[in-house]
């Protein structure tokens, strides 16, 4: 037997022989067991070749071992039983000798009877028609994709569909609970999921209907912690319907007497969730979602509640994503928030009432953002003492943090406002790709001079935080200056702090009133950075005063925010010369009651962003209790 | 091996006595049966043509066991005297056969041989149709047992290897066909005597030599080393059972004989004497190519005297049906194409009934089926389709519909669709055959017979009323075969479905009740593929043991069984005048049948692998065969001809079929492909002039390029069958493969 021959086939070694027929207790000589492995290696091959025939006559490319047991019947041989599994069976060698085996697992049967996720039967066979060719020339259609399961209910499954939808669409909440409960844990749904997935998708025939959308949300919630569902790209519509309770102007916020503020704050929440458990699903989801949501916020034209949406959304994205998208964004959304609420006729109650809901959301966000990156800090500082370059080394790291989440530059820089060219023009020296570094301070003093008091006291009520909290004596850096021109008496009750402060900023001191213990190292950031924003911050409040003229805002039937044309005066950069003043200091604690009243800060690490939500609708909740504000709508005339 | 040698003359005299046969037989069967119909009684085909001697007996002793079945005790006596046979003889040969691993039912076994009478003693004397016979085996193996000294089988084969190839070019194409006979039955002979290493010393040395296309016979044959595994391989038994045919001039075969007696090597003379069969023409020896289009076959080329029986291949005359023109619905389609249409209605009517085709058998030659009055409605409505045909052709293709079978998990193996294209039956892997209504208008089941009970059968719309609504579906299932199903086939009037199956049965199924009506026992082995007549109540089914049956639906026993084919029939067809039918086989070679008689009056050679498709052309003509590897082979029916080669396609074609005109030939593939062939250009331009008539060389111009019409591709669905509707659309059907 030459060595070539031996190589054309497989064969069974007179070893293997002998090793088998020991096993059966029979000895074996040489010689018998050369004629036997000889014989065995023919008919294995006869057998081979006969099998090639049933698969050519199955129109296979691939020999099954059902092929290969028929051809074994047909010579009257055994089947082998046990291996007419569709997928090929793994193949593996002993790491120690030289043996080889097919893996076989042990089934707990019992595990596998007692489950109660039965697997369903597999789809029903069916024959689809398609025009291929038309006149024969080209394809007329794509063939189209051919469903992975193409499922058809069946009858059970049909009237589950029908009850649950009923239930949970219907008028009976006690139902609605049940069939929610059960959509959240029912196992043999799968073949449902398109239904219902399609039924959610309604959400934008119902946009008048706060109860029903409310309802279709809580099916996605059921849906998505369903651990039984795979709702792979079915995500994407969940997503879509969920971002659209978020952010369109719904037909029932017309009427502000509807609480769409709450139903918001609920999909954001739910965003989040899908995001946070689903997300791995869709490739680039998390990227989609922020440019949508960063898209509506830089859009002027949006109303101001889906302005709210993009807030709360981003929000519950967590602080990354406020990070990225709305601080940023902050300084030319301000402008326009500010205009809003600081237009003080009556037509504008509404809208204003509105603007009040987003700064809230606003404020909410950016607290919790700035805690959180002080958090990071401390949490990155705790490794090496308290000192400088454990925070040195924390920035850094927080640096390279945000670069990775850094989303596509190009949409966030591309102006959607005169202002934002403005800003970018007053802000020259100040690239795009520059607020990521921004350290905490910066971003604080930032913040802080948008928010002013209402932001520092909130942070400084907020125990767990390391580092000293800025107290009203550690006065911030930059305030607002207040526009010298008509700001009546009015203005004073707004919300917003109206510090008016003189100081003379230099870099060093800039650092001081930090709660941070500052870093030298930052400090030579800090300067630039600060000068940047405090121009480009003090070109908003130029902006504020100047829309907030009369005559200007009034006209907001289609534009929520008159844009505004102001000069720009630029002020000289190096010139600190801002005015913290306290004009509003004696109604603090009624501004800041209006602020608490938004919510008890979310401390981030105990209370979970669902406590925050949950609170979070007190802001525009009509029944809720603070008796002041029943008629929202009216809170313009609130003594605040 | 007398009778072998006697073959082709016994086919002469056969064929001078055709013309009294044939009337014989028609006016026997017309006598025997009042049914009018295939006689399925053996006396019939008894007395067709004297056998050899061992034929005979066996013959005699079938007929003896059938009497005594019957119990015929005096014929049986009677017999018994005038033949000499002991009753010792007849027993010992009944045991045998019974014994016989075929084993055929009682009755079937007696039928058979006698079929086999008739078939060997006419056309194939080569083919011995049990195949596993061990008489048989051994008598054929016991040739090979007195040979020369095995060492020097190399020392004979090289020397014969440097004469061809030292000899002119023109004879050294023609003498290389002796290469692969000899080389395997040398082969063979070293195995049998024990000399295994002697004979892979030999196979290796030798067998690159051979041509590529037998390289699957090769592999099997170098698997095989043992004189026991001669025993039960089929192939190779086969290879020793039949002669290789081979064709050579008279020149080039001088030149042979000269040399191998010159060199007194009588080892090789005794082979190519006792195992080939030379085929001697006179005239130019043939050129490489023409060698090669036509060789492939397992067992060599077909004789030329083979194909020289006469085919009616023409069509029959078309009933004559007053075609009710002025139907209302005509006229509220379109009003003014109304005259012309009438017009052309009448003349293609008339063309056809008045008009007898000149080639086209006899009308009563097979007894068919009377027409029913729904018959003849369906005849209208395919004319008064056929009216809105499309023409077909180079600049106008046709359009293609796909019916993607999806989730067919459990494995589509056959598809067909009726003639009008309203049902589409699907045969699966797990033994089921499904059937689903193409049109909107859904499948529904005959009542029971309780509720049929009380159904007023005076009303007109008694035929609707049977019907039950509420098992109205878009698709039925069928169980009943108990392993994949690998042909179904629709009956003409869409009454009937047949199925057949791995299990060895073909089931015939009521479209009315959906249920199994009969079990169609005989082949016993997997049965490939089946397929109804034209005009139904016939039908044909071929499989893995070798022979295609026909069958009558009344009858459980096949009326005749065409054996031949020395590997499995993997596919059926019936020529559209219902009196021939044609099988695509493994052993690579296709044959037409002839109904009437059984005999074999075709043998088709040039396919280089297993045959998985055949169509006939619309005007009985032609023949289309698709083969594994990839090529469309044309054929002209009347003269036996190769007369056209199509390549293109890279994986078996399992699907072909003629647009309804025949000028479009459509082939289905695995390779996720539909081709469409210019099928008039094809026919056209082969030249069919006396010469080429008589010796049959034909030389093939390489134009499948040009004949290519269009390729079309489908997203990965393998094409398993085509179908033109009566309008000329093309519909593909296949399973989506997800792989």
């Amino acid at each position: 037997m030459t060595e070539r021959e031996e190589r054309r086939f497989a064969e069974v070694p007179r070893e293997s022989i002998k090793l088998m027929a020991e096993s059966t207790g029979v000895e074996l000589s040489e010689e018998v067991a050369t004629l036997l492995a000889e014989d065995v290696c023919y008919r294995l091959r006869e057998a081979t070749q006969n099998s090639s025939q049933f698969m050519r006559h199955a129109k296979r490319r691939k020999l099954s071992v059902e092929d290969f047991n028929r051809a074994l019947r047909w010579s009257n041989t055994e089947t082998v039983c046990g291996y007419g599994a569709q997928d090929a069976l793994p193949f593996r060698p002993l790491k120690e000798g030289e043996l080889f085996f097919v893996e076989d697992r042990e089934i707990n049967l019992v595990e596998l009877a007692l489950a109660t996720n039965i697997p369903k039967g597999c789809a029903e066979t069916m024959v689809r028609v398609h025009v291929s060719y038309l006149d024969g020339k080209g394809n007329l259609e794509p063939q189209g994709t051919v469903p992975t399961a193409v499922q058809s209910l069946s009858e059970d499954l049909l009237k589950y569909y029908q009850q649950i939808t009923r239930a949970i669409l219907g008028e009976d909440p006690h139902l609605m609970k049940v069939a929610l409960l059960d959509l959240q844990s029912n196992s043999k749904i799968a073949a449902l999921l398109p239904y219902f997935v399609y039924v959610i998708s309604g959400v934008k025939s119902v946009s008048h209907d706060l109860d029903q959308l409310n309802r279709l949300l809580h099916m996605v919630k059921s849906l998505v912690q369903n651990p039984y569902l795979y709702l792979g790209s079915y995500v994407r519509s969940l997503v879509s319907s969920v971002m659209y309770c978020i952010l369109e102007p719904l037909a029932a916020s017309i009427n502000p007497l509807n609480d769409h503020w709450t139903l918001r704050d609920y999909a954001a929440l739910l965003l989040s969730h899908i995001f946070w458990t689903h997300g791995d699903l869709v490739s680039g989801l998390y990227h989609q979602i922020l440019l949508s949501l960063q898209k509506v916020l830089s859009d002027p034209v949006r109303p101001l509640c889906s302005h709210y949406g993009a807030v709360v959304g981003l929000h519950a994205l967590g602080w990354k994503a406020v990070e990225r998208v709305l601080y940023p964004h902050l300084p030319a959304y301000w402008a326009n928030l500010q205009a809003v609420l600081d237009d003080y006729s009556v037509s504008n109650a509404q809208v204003k009432a509105d603007g009040h809901k987003v700064y809230g959301a606003i404020l909410v966000a950016v607290e919790r953002l700035l805690k959180m990156k002080a958090l990071s800090l401390t949490l990155a500082a705790e490794g090496g003492c308290a000192g400088l370059p454990g925070t040195a080394t924390g920035a850094v790291g927080f640096r390279e943090n945000s670069l990775g989440l850094s989303p596509p530059p190009e949409p966030l820089s591309e102006p959607p406002l005169g202002i934002a060219s403005h800003l970018q023009a007053g802000g020259a020296g100040c690239p795009w790709e520059e607020w990521t570094p921004v350290s905490l301070p910066a971003m604080y003093c930032e913040l802080y001079s948008f928010f002013g008091d209402s932001l520092a006291v909130r942070f400084s009520t907020d125990p767990p935080l390391g580092g000293a909290p800025p107290s009203g004596s550690r006065q911030p850096l930059e305030g607002r200056k207040e526009p010298a021109s008509g700001a009546p008496n009015l203005e004073n009750t707004r919300k917003m702090p109206q510090l008016t402060a003189s100081m003379n900023i230099s870099p060093r001191q800039d650092g001081s009133p930090c709660m941070e213990p500052q870093p030298p190292s930052l400090a030579a950031t800090v300067p630039g950075r600060s000068l940047a924003r405090s121009s480009s911050s003090s070109s908003v409040s130029r902006s504020r005063s100047s829309s907030s003229r009369p005559g200007r805002s009034t006209s907001q039937s289609r534009d929520i925010f008159p844009k505004a044309r102001f000069p720009l005066p630029q002020v000289g950069p190096p010139a600190f010369s801002f005015i913290i003043g306290g004009r509003q200091m004696g109604r603090r604690c009624q501004g800041r009651r209006f602020q608490t009243s938004f919510t008890p800060t979310p401390p981030l690490t105990t209370l979970p962003p669902r406590a925050y939500a949950h609170k979070l609708p007190v802001i525009g909740r009509v029944s809720k209790p603070v008796r002041r504000w029943t008629c929202s709508h009216y809170s313009l005339h609130l003594p605040l | 091996m007398a009778a072998v040698q006697d073959g082709p003359k016994e086919l002469d005299a056969e064929k001078e006595t055709k013309p009294e046969i044939l009337s014989d037989g028609t006016s026997n069967l017309l006598g025997n049966t009042a049914s009018g119909t295939l006689s399925s009684s053996p006396l019939t085909a008894a007395p067709a043509g004297g056998a050899t001697k061992m034929e005979d007996q066996q013959t005699l002793i079938a007929v003896l066991q059938f009497l005594k079945r019957n119990k015929l005790s005096e014929s049986v006596e009677i017999l018994r005297r005038e033949a000499g046979l002991g009753e010792h003889q007849e027993d010992s040969q009944a045991t045998d056969g019974s014994g016989g691993g075929k084993g055929d039912g009682d009755g079937g076994d007696a039928n058979s041989l006698l079929s086999r009478v008739s078939i060997t003693s006419a056309a194939a004397p080569q083919s011995m149709p049990v195949k596993k016979d061990q008489p048989d085996v051994s008598v054929v193996l016991s040739a090979y047992s007195q040979q020369g000294d095995p060492s020097l089988y190399q020392v004979y084969y090289s020397g014969l290897k440097n004469f061809i190839e030292s000899v002119l070019d023109c004879h050294r194409a023609e003498l290389s066909q002796l290469f692969y006979p000899l080389f395997v039955h040398m082969y063979l002979e070293l195995v049998y005597n024990n000399h295994e290493t002697k004979a892979k010393a030999f196979f290796d040395k030798f067998s690159g030599d051979q041509e590529c296309y037998y390289q699957d016979d090769l592999r099997i044959l170098c698997s095989l080393t043992k004189k026991e595994h001669l025993k039960g391989n089929e192939v190779l038994l086969d290879f020793r059972t039949s002669r290789f045919v081979l064709r050579i001039s008279r020149d080039s075969y001088q030149l042979l004989k000269r040399h191998l007696q010159e060199r007194h090597n009588n080892q090789i003379w005794n082979i190519i004497q006792e195992h080939l069969y030379i085929d001697i023409f006179d005239g130019m020896p043939r050129s490489k190519s023409q060698i090669d289009s036509m060789s492939g076959s397992l067992a060599g080329e077909a004789r030329r005297e083979v194909n020289k029986a006469k085919v009616f291949y023409g069509l029959l005359k078309e009933p004559e049906i007053e075609v009710p023109l002025d139907d209302e619905d005509d006229e509220a389609e379109n009003e003014e194409g109304k005259p012309k249409k009438k017009k052309t209605k009448k003349d293609s009517l008339g063309s056809k009934s008045k008009k007898q085709d000149p080639n086209a058998p006899q009308q009563n030659r097979i007894p068919l089926p009377e027409l029913k009055d729904s018959d003849k409605l369906d005849k209208i409505m395919y004319m008064k389709e056929s009216t809105k045909r499309i023409r077909l052709g180079p600049e106008n293709l046709p359009s293609i519909c796909f019916y993607t079978f999806l989730n067919a998990f459990q494995g589509l193996t056959a598809v067909d669709f009726t003639d009008d294209s309203s049902l589409l039956a699907g045969g699966f892997a797990d033994s089921t055959v499904r059937v689903w209504s193409v049109t909107p208008k859904k499948l529904r089941k005959v009542k029971s017979t309780a509720e049929l009970n009380v159904i007023d059968k005076e009303s007109d719309d008694v035929l609707e009323r049977i019907m039950d609504e509420k098992t109205a579906s878009e698709s039925k299932i069928l169980h009943g075969h108990s392993g994949p199903v690998y042909g179904v086939s629709f009956s003409p009037d869409r009454n009937y479905l047949l199925s057949s199956s791995e299990d060895g049965t073909v089931r015939l199924w009521s479209l009315q009740t959906f249920t199994c009506l009969v079990g169609y026992k005989g082949h016993n082995y997997p049965v490939w593929d089946t397929q109804f007549s034209p005009f139904g109540y016939y039908f044909v089914s071929g499989g893995h043991d070798r022979v295609a049956r026909l069958w009558a639906m009344d009858h459980y026993q096949p009326l005749r069984i065409f054996a031949g084919h020395l590997a499995d029939v993997t596919c059926t067809r019936f020529h559209p005048n219902s009196n021939y039918v044609a099988t695509g086989s493994t052993d690579r070679t296709v044959r037409l049948w002839d109904v009437l008689n059984g005999n074999c009056v075709r043998i088709l050679t040039g396919h280089k692998g297993p045959i998985h498709s055949l169509a006939f052309s619309p005007n009985g003509k032609f023949l289309a065969s698709g083969s594994t590897d990839g090529r469309v082979l044309l054929w002209d029916i009347g003269h036996g001809l190769m007369i056209g080669e199509l390549k293109g396609h890279t994986d078996t074609i399992y699907a072909l079929k003629f647009s309804r005109d025949g000028e479009i030939l459509a082939s289905g593939s695995m390779d996720n492909t539909v081709r469409l062939w210019d099928s008039m250009k094809a026919f056209d331009e082969v030249e069919t002039d006396d010469f080429t008539a008589t010796t049959g060389h034909i030389h093939l111009p390489d134009n499948s390029q040009e004949l290519l019409l269009g390729m079309y591709h489908s997203k990965s669905t393998p094409v398993t069958h085509l179908h033109f509707t009566r309008r000329n659309l093309l519909l593909a059907a296949g399973t989506y493969n997800s792989q």
